[in-house]
């Protein structure tokens, strides 16, 4: 069972995505596992054959116990590790591009398509998914076709009590999710020393470079600001490498590559922040496809456990409708959080006069044990400077 | 399409894009911003959703006429009848 975050203490293993004897690559997804961050797959991080599945559907196993065997079926044979520990640098995933966002078909061999609240509240319930039919796009099992589900009169008996989710508004286990982010924050706010800075920047001309860039497309070729904006964050890094890593071992080192974390807001509370890996190659465009991709596997799929564990930076934006600024905490053991506002016509200078633009204030939030205001500072000016850019030729 | 058909296919649309909204539960006059919680990236999927379904460009100066169901129908009704 690997370890999804620190605070995760035990999995429950949902589904196998392989059999005994089936052979595996690097980064195959062979298993689904129930935690606070919803249903995530499960990559295996060496190659071979499944010798032995150890684990069955629906038990929870602590963090660190054998999932599967990997190699011949006799007894000797190595514990397969499904993910090595965090601190080790093989962590680190090979540099191989983001896979792309329509090229994931559905889940493989029949499994049950479900959504997170659905998956979360049959365990709650222990009905199988097996039994629940489903009413969603494509036969998908929602939260509601689980609730009728239920026989009434076992409701009482196994209903935790305290924890049940509000009605009509599900997303996933409201109370596990809370717990889960209540923790990495505690730990943010005990042991990293944050330093924060603000910075307005005027978004008019890359607002007017999206407008002319989105008219000649159709809608599922169109770009949303918000790809500018991570599109600038991750290639200003470059200027100011420290701010991207993840502070786990003594010295301090940066990670090369920038897997750029998105906080992605669950409908109904609470928020999780995948990482988009191998994000410093990426143009506007492949952002884009990249969150997209995201988004949507965040609130109606699943993720995958290298996007929830190996973030190295985290960008926060606010959308449309929020407010001027966001000063955010730093999601450990990462060293910087970049935080966006809503974009919104400010009066602003623009060539020596007073005029209304888009603009929107960014903000840092960073460990003070890796870096300095003064190099902060150049970070988020380098943003700025990106973004009076044409990011698309 | 009738206007029930027209509406049946947006909150189709709609609710594959947010599978936790419960289409019984959603009125005509929701603000799918501010009422029923979508964000850029949820309505951008819903236009680009209702493009493939229809054919229609969509251009994102239209996209305030979209803002609720009831908005949607009729903006639909016109651009499929030109």
């Amino acid at each position: 069972m690997p370890s999804l975050g620190a605070d995760m203490e035990e999995g429950k293993l949902v589904e196998w995505l392989v059999k005994t004897g089936d052979t595996v690559s690097r980064g195959d997804i062979v298993a689904v596992v129930e935690t606070q961050k919803g249903a995530i797959e499960i990559e295996i991080f060496e190659a071979g054959q499944i010798g032995a599945l150890l684990a069955e559907p629906g038990q929870t196993l602590p963090v660190g116990a054998p999932l599967a065997r990997l190699g011949a079926a006799d007894v000797g044979a190595p514990v397969v590790a499904l993910e090595p520990a965090i601190e080790s640098p093989k962590a680190v995933v090979p540099p191989a591009p983001a896979p792309p966002p329509t090229a994931r078909p559905p889940a493989p061999g029949g499994a049950i398509m479900a959504s997170p609240a659905a998956r979360s509240r049959a365990a709650e319930l222990g009905i199988a998914l097996e039994m629940v039919a489903g009413s969603g796009p494509g036969g998908a099992i929602l939260l509601s076709d689980v609730e009728h589900h239920v026989p009434v009169a076992l409701t009482p008996a196994v209903e935790p009590v305290g924890v049940a989710s509000p009605t009509g508004k599900p997303g996933l286990d409201m109370a596990e999710m809370r717990r889960a982010i209540a923790a990495a924050m505690s730990r943010a706010k005990r042991e990293i020393p944050h330093y924060y800075l603000t910075h307005a920047i005027d978004l008019q001309s890359a607002q007017d470079r999206l407008t002319a860039i989105n008219a000649d497309r159709t809608p599922d070729q169109r770009l949303l600001l918000g790809a500018f904006l991570i599109h600038a964050t991750v290639k200003a890094l470059a200027k100011v490498p420290e701010l991207n890593g993840r502070h786990e071992g003594t010295p301090y080192r940066a990670s090369g590559p920038v897997h750029c974390g998105v906080a992605v807001a669950m409908r109904g509370g609470g928020l999780i922040a995948p990482a988009i890996l191998d994000a410093q190659d990426m143009d506007p465009d492949a952002i884009m496809q990249a969150m997209r991709d995201i988004v949507v596997r965040t609130r109606t799929g699943r993720l995958r456990n290298s996007e929830i564990t190996q973030g190295t930076i985290t960008v926060s934006s606010l959308g449309e409708t929020g407010v001027d600024a966001l000063i955010g905490v730093i999601y450990p053991p990462q060293v910087a959080l970049v935080g966006f506002g809503a974009p919104r016509v400010r009066p602003m200078v623009h060539d020596g006069t007073i005029q209304p633009r888009l603009a929107v204030t960014v903000s840092l939030a960073a460990d003070h044990r890796v870096s300095d205001g003064r190099r902060g500072a150049i970070f988020l000016a380098e943003i700025d400077r990106l973004l009076q850019e044409p990011a698309i030729p | 399409m009738t206007p029930a058909d027209l509406r049946a296919a947006f909150i189709a649309d709609l609710t594959a894009i947010a599978p936790d909204l419960d289409p019984a539960a959603i009125g005509d006059n929701d603000h799918l911003q501010d009422d029923l919680g979508l964000d850029s990236m949820d309505f951008l999927n819903l236009v680009s959703a209702l493009h493939k379904r229809f054919g229609l460009p969509i251009p994102e100066a239209d996209y305030p006429r979209l803002a609720t169901p009831e908005k949607a129908v009729a903006y639909l009704a016109q651009m499929l009848a030109t």
